[in-house]
């Protein structure tokens, strides 16, 4: 349905706001996300949909629409070779940013990197059982991450190492779930970083709830600070139910909530196709919610379109899609192997368009960080790395009466009585460990 | 007092948590204009608005979800599943999300979320629309289980769910929406985790819970007319269980017939069985007895009667006890 149809058909959304009547009055090659960045004219024809807006006063941000085809379709600033391309909609975001949050860019990346890299050894070593590799989404983490306020919510699947980074987390906390010492780790209300996980998808339900609380907030106290919520799932997880659920509550509800999809292209071992075969977010416009398809590889395009999404919902105009497309380099978790279910010619291809060697060379083509920069930044994620390492080994276990003491928050009589069932056994047990100790102190 | 039908008494008790609670409110399928399906919610979007009372997408795991993610910004959500059936697919939001968000965070976060199941048979209904999924969710940590009988708990015992810090399923028997019975709304029954012994008896306990309680008390009533006296206890939470009190009537009795329309197999008869055998075992006349729904899905309604359990199924368990 066209834009244009839709509004006439009397989308309740085409009468909300700006999204929907500044699209309807745009043609496709007014988009600004695309009209200056050489992207393909013909994408935009296929999409009968209609992208447009600029900010204006009291009004959400430039407005895009989810019909973007085509992997040369998406937003990009930064391209493969370092080179800064303009954008009107999205480069006011980045022009804002200082050299040294340019350089903070970098750090953190790096950082999750030598992270992953040492976190993996401590796998390979039987430390973890086990890891989830983040290597080649650094960009698409963030980036994402860094364009959240204090008062935004995220909620990760289970792979945001450099999310959690860019929320305050001591990334060794992370580790406290792969070594099975608590199914948690951290505080979510301390750091606006919710638990990770494991049940795909189920996490974008909590994230639209907890945005619709936010909204109730508002309503109910106008001085509530206005705050966004940010729902990270994966390609794989797009297949999933919850995903679909979560759109259309968030979309009904107008939920502040920015579903942020990281297509690394691979859930396990089955490749993108099997999951969609459009872009994921074209979905966007059955939800008739704003998608925006950006390079996930590309960190400034990603804080960018993150960003105006975020302000987008904090605004009130309800949920955006992301798609940052990227690449996991890695393996699924360590315990698969990609060589069994890809080429390497693919993997090659996309080591070209790493995140991380392309801001380098911009910093540097920029004279914004020289080889000091980089030799102290490689000491000081050596320093992260040890660091964890030396958390890690520090976790000696978890105590079974801290479990039994969080299955409810109020009294329960069945815990209780297995609780006591459990201290008189392992008390009977203590009496034999004595007495074996003593035998063999003596033996000595 | 005042009397009132288990369906007004769930009613006026939701009126009193919305009234009492500003974070509290009700989302579901239909609850709003329509008042739910058994009317339940009736009135109350009138009184407290579509934001207090919610009419949601039809999206079983979209409710249950969202309503976690509420309670995670501290709200108080009380969920409609419109029919006992229709829970399973927000089963994986309420057995590994909501269930365990209290212990995977080590305790620091909790998730009060109501959950009211209109569930059971008797209605001559069709398919999915009369099942009693109890012991699915029984059988899973950190989940709470009450189920109200009659009129007086039904109004408090709503009230005392949404009280709760821990999520809370809160299954009303169907077929008794229309029981009436006196309610007191000045006095609390008090604490919604324990049984009530609902008929006093000496030679038998027979422990039942939701719509099964008027046919248990009916049997009692019956087998007192053969000269035996049994003892009626109505469970009212199905997890936790107060094994306290079956235990106490049992030591007293030397029986125990355990009573539900779910299947037996795998059933909560089967863990009271054998918690009070062990309990008990000295006191025990006869193995613990179990009347329940067959292993088989909820039959049509056409050959419901031979499923659910009667007064003639429950004198018949405890004829069997007493042979003993």
């Amino acid at each position: 349905m066209g834009a244009a149809q839709q509004a006439a058909n009397g989308s309740s959304r085409a009468d909300a706001g700006p999204a929907t009547s500044a699209g309807s009055a745009a043609s496709g090659a007014d988009s600004p996300a695309r009209s200056q960045s050489g992207r393909s004219e013909s994408a935009r024809s296929q999409s009968g949909r209609s992208q447009a807006g600029r900010p204006q006063s009291g009004e959400s941000p430039g407005v895009l629409r989810s019909n973007t085809v085509g992997s040369d379709d998406s937003v990009q600033l930064l391209d493969e070779h370092g080179m800064l391309h303009h954008d009107g909609v999205f480069s006011p975001y980045i022009d804002k940013l200082s050299p040294d949050d340019l350089r903070g860019f970098y750090r953190d990346m790096a950082f999750v990197r030598r992270f992953d890299t040492e976190a993996t050894a401590l796998q390979r070593q039987g430390e973890l059982a086990l890891w989830v590799p983040v290597v080649g989404q650094e960009a698409a983490q963030i980036g994402s991450g860094r364009a959240m306020n204090k008062a935004d919510y995220a909620f990760p699947t289970y792979r945001e190492h450099g999310v959690a980074l860019t929320r305050g987390l001591d990334l060794a906390d992370l580790l406290k779930l792969f070594r099975g010492v608590s199914n948690g780790g951290w505080d979510p209300r301390g750091t606006n970083f919710h638990l990770y996980t494991l049940v795909l998808a189920a996490q974008t339900l909590h994230a639209v709830g907890y945005a619709m609380g936010i909204s109730r907030d508002l309503a109910a106290d106008p001085a509530t600070e206005p705050a966004a919520v940010v729902a990270y799932f994966g390609d794989g997880a797009s297949s999933e139910g919850d995903v679909h659920e979560s759109m259309v509550f968030a979309s009904s509800y107008d939920a502040p909530v920015v579903f942020f999809c990281q297509n690394n292209h691979w859930a396990i071992s089955v490749p993108f196709e099997v999951q969609s075969r459009i872009p994921l977010v074209n979905r966007a416009s059955g939800y008739d919610i704003p998608g925006i398809r950006v390079d996930g590889n590309d960190v400034l395009a990603v804080y960018a379109v993150t960003q105006w999404a975020l302000e987008h919902a904090r605004n009130g105009f309800g949920p955006v899609l992301i798609e940052a497309s990227t690449y996991r380099v890695g393996a699924h978790t360590t315990a698969d192997d990609p060589t069994k279910y890809r080429l390497n010619a693919e993997e090659e291809l996309w080591k070209t368009k790493d995140p991380l060697q392309r801001l380098e060379t911009y910093l540097r083509a920029e004279k914004l960080a020289d080889d000091g920069f980089f030799e102290q930044l490689k000491s000081d994620a050596d320093e992260l790395a040890a660091h964890v390492r030396r958390a890690t080994l520090a976790l000696d276990g978890a105590d079974i009466r801290q479990k039994f003491a969080s299955v409810y928050a109020q009294a329960h009589p069945l815990v209780a009585e297995e609780l006591a069932w459990f201290e008189n056994y392992e008390a009977s047990f203590a009496d034999a460990h004595t007495q074996t100790s003593e035998t063999q102190g003596g033996a000595a | 007092m005042k009397t009132m039908t288990m369906a007004k008494a769930i009613n006026e008790g939701l009126r009193a948590t919305l009234a009492n609670d500003p974070k509290s409110f009700l989302m579901g399928e239909d609850i709003g204009a329509l008042g739910g399906v058994y009317r339940v919610t009736e009135g109350l979007k009138k009184e407290f608005g579509a934001h207090r009372v919610m009419d949601t997408p039809l999206a079983e795991s979209g409710i249950v979800g969202t309503a976690l993610g509420m309670a995670l910004r501290g709200y108080r959500p009380i969920c409609e599943i419109q029919f006992d059936g229709f829970v399973f697919p927000a089963f994986n939001q309420i057995t590994t999300q909501l269930a365990k968000i209290h212990t995977r965070s080590d305790g620091q976060l909790s998730a009060p979320v109501v959950i009211r199941i209109p569930y059971g048979g008797g209605i001559g209904s069709i398919e999915h629309h009369s099942e009693s999924p109890e012991a699915l969710f029984a059988h899973t940590a950190g989940l709470r289980i009450i189920t109200p009988s009659n009129a007086n708990d039904a109004y408090w015992m709503i009230q005392q769910a949404v009280q709760c810090q821990d999520p809370v399923i809160y299954f009303e028997p169907k077929r008794r929406y229309w029981l009436k019975g006196e309610v007191d709304t000045e006095n609390s029954p008090g604490d919604p985790f324990k049984a009530h012994v609902v008929r006093e008896g000496s030679e038998a306990t027979l422990v039942v819970y939701g719509p099964l309680v008027p046919v248990a008390l009916a049997a009692a009533t019956a087998a007192a007319e053969d000269g035996h006296s049994v003892e009626v206890i109505d469970l009212r939470s199905i997890s936790p269980i107060d094994f306290d009190a079956v235990e106490a009537s049992v030591n007293k009795t030397g029986r125990l017939v355990v009573a539900h329309e779910a299947p037996t197999f795998g059933g909560i008869g089967g863990e009271i069985a054998s918690r009070i055998s062990e309990r008990c075992f000295y006191s025990l006349e006869a193995p613990a007895i179990r009347v329940g729904g067959f292993h088989m899905p909820y039959p049509v309604a056409s050959v419901e009667e031979h499923y659910l359990p009667d007064i003639d199924r429950m004198l018949e368990a405890l004829d069997r006890a007493f042979a003993f």
